[in-house]
């Protein structure tokens, strides 16, 4: 994971947007710390899929092009085969052409494309039906695919997020560390210690998908999911770490909690983390985690 | 400024419009009404625009108290409504006088009953909508559903207080279906063509559990693809996601944006209305469809919901 590695710290907080510098500072008071990161570049192929009658799916998940050896698919799962979980350097190419698509897609807004919902290697196209038909939002998405190399993506924040591990905040970190043979602070270490990419949001507002986890922490999910798990609750499943901004059910384990909001109504950007955002977990006590939650509600 | 009064809020009733789309790089989805087009119609009635902020009843109606005359409409399901003890049609606006209380009672039909109000619910917007997202707590009424002694501004539009009233044949067609057309989801092929069959064949039953999020189907058990996980991807409304165990969900308009189980089919954007008025219990099924046809009944229903004549005055 040499690329999640490099780390290149600004010296100044905050993005061109006037409002959100003024933000970013604030939120710094506040425990939050964002500064940059680098990124490197990839290239290669995508395979389009229609999903509704008013949506289509675009995939970067051609592995051969990437030129990592699979073994061959049993008959009939080639769809299957492609979409194996998250492998670091597939993923990371495949999800930078998700951002850049995205990208692009912000910039040059086509009419009648109403909404995109990205993830690790594809984006999901939502357009309206009584304008397009599929092949004509392929046509337009193409062409789009053939200007990925020009993009520039932004410059990718680092976002420090304070974390109280273990205890009432992270019920599962001791099952974590039995699983895998740790102590508690090597678990809270191999945690704090990585950097991780925002490969994108999903599932609920404000939720992160961040990875890649440390393979000494790769755990299963939850075999039963809980019915509610709280707000900022950090958790970790297979080789992703993410955190719950609101209360929903949840199959992560649950190793710590963050009294950071990471999604609000108010906040310009809404979302604390944005896609290809940067991310370090701060481990801090519980006398400061209640600090920060006074001052964050 | 006009004010309702909710004496009782129902059994769960939201403010909704026609979502918030085009923020699903956040994960946040579209939300809006369940039955976008009884809301549409609603606000038709009453004079607004169609995508006006209306309150949106489950099962169960509330009792609502009108500080100063305004022009209602009610659309969807038949929650037995009475103004000050008299009964008033669904699908028709009426006038409310000032002091006058609407009350309503259990469905009697479909799921969802709409109340539109000329000028419209009046919110403070969250991303361009006035919906409400439960799960976040974001948007409509204070991000919840409506309480007891809550207090609702009506928004300052005013028109002709002007009866209209929905033809019997727009009615008729846009009937909510029991039958849902579908289209193939992204990994129809991942599934046997036995499992498949099985998906067409069966009636399912839709579990007490659902909700704006997700309808819960139970029924004949789809077997699901094994060997290997998926990776998680965007997700459509309506896209029918086969989970571990095998009994179907439907994502609804409150759906998480993205998802990691395999998905069967989608239904279609016809019918999308049709699933807000599906109650727990109901019993329903399911048929394939191409996308041209899907293309071609989601034209029909615009081109009708287009129509000068659709709504009499």
């Amino acid at each position: 994971m040499a690329v999640l590695n490099r780390r290149v710290h600004g010296e100044h907080i905050g993005i061109t947007a006037k409002g959100q510098a003024r933000c970013l500072s604030h939120l710094r008071e506040r425990g939050v710390r964002y500064t940059f990161a680098n990124m490197a570049t990839a290239s290669g192929g995508a395979r389009f899929e229609f999903a509704s009658d008013q949506s289509l799916l675009v995939y970067f998940d051609e592995l051969r092009e990437t030129g990592r050896a699979e073994s061959g698919p049993p008959q009939g799962e080639k769809s299957r085969a492609q979409a194996r979980p998250l492998q670091s350097q597939i993923a990371l190419q495949a999800n930078e052409k998700v951002r850049k698509l995205l990208r692009l897609l912000e910039l040059e807004p086509v009419a009648g494309v109403r909404n995109v919902h990205p993830a690790y290697c594809s984006l999901l196209v939502k357009f309206d039906g009584l304008r397009f038909r599929h092949h004509e939002v392929e046509s337009i998405l193409r062409g789009y695919l053939e200007r990925l190399e020009e993009i520039k993506l932004p410059e990718p924040r680092l976002v420090e997020i304070p974390v109280c591990y273990g205890g009432e905040f992270g019920p599962d970190l001791t099952e974590v560390c039995a699983i895998h043979g740790l102590t508690r602070a090597q678990v809270i270490e191999l945690h704090a210690s990585a950097e991780y990419l925002v490969y994108f949001l999903g599932f609920v507002p404000g939720f992160a998908y961040l990875g890649e986890l440390s393979e000494a922490l790769v755990t299963p999910r939850l075999a039963v999911p809980r019915r509610r798990v709280p707000a900022g609750s950090v958790g970790i499943a297979g080789n992703q770490t993410g955190v719950y901004p609101f209360a929903t059910p949840g199959g992560w384990r649950l190793i710590g909690r963050t009294p950071v909001a990471m999604f609000r109504d108010e906040r310009e950007g809404f979302s604390l983390l944005a896609i290809g955002d940067r991310v370090r977990f701060a481990p801090i006590s519980a006398e400061r985690f209640g600090e920060l939650e006074k001052e964050w509600a | 400024m006009g004010v309702i009064q909710v004496q009782e809020p129902g059994l769960f009733t939201t403010v909704q419009d026609l979502g918030r789309e085009g923020f699903g790089a956040m994960g946040v989805s579209a939300s809006g009404a369940a039955d976008a087009i009884s809301l549409r119609l609603g606000n038709r009635m009453v004079g607004n625009h169609e995508g006006a902020a209306g309150l949106e009843m489950t099962l169960l109606g509330g009792m609502f108290t009108f500080l100063e005359r305004a022009l209602l409409a009610l659309t969807g399901s038949d929650f037995g409504a009475t103004l000050d003890g008299k009964p008033v049609e669904l699908w028709s606006s009426f006038e409310a006088k000032a002091g006058q209380t609407l009350r309503l009672g259990p469905t009697r039909s479909g799921a969802r009953c709409y109340l539109c109000v000329q000028g419209g619910i009046a919110v403070e917007l969250f991303l361009g909508s006035a919906s409400t997202h439960i799960l976040s707590g974001l948007g409509g009424n204070e991000g919840r559903a409506l309480r007891k002694e809550d207090a609702l501004k009506i928004g300052a539009e005013r028109g002709a207080i002007h009866e209209r009233r929905l033809t019997a044949r727009a009615l008729k067609e846009l009937q909510p279906r029991k039958v849902l057309r579908v289209t193939k989801g992204p990994q129809s092929d991942w599934f046997p063509e036995s499992a498949r069959r099985l998906f067409y064949e069966s009636r399912y039953r839709v579990a007490e559990e659902s909700n704006r999020m997700g309808i819960r189907l139970e029924g004949a058990i789809v077997p699901v693809p094994s060997g290997g996980e998926m990776i998680s991807e965007g997700v459509s409304l309506g896209a029918i996601q086969v989970p571990e165990g095998g009994k179907p969900i439907i994502l609804f308009v409150e759906q998480q944006t993205t998802g990691g189980y395999p998905k069967i089919a989608n239904v279609i954007s016809a019918d999308l209305h049709s699933l807000g008025q599906l109650r727990p219990r109901d019993e329903i099924r399911f048929e394939r469809v191409d996308w041209e046809t899907a293309r071609a009944l989601l034209r029909e229903q615009e081109k009708l919901m287009a129509s000068e004549d659709l709504i009499s005055g």
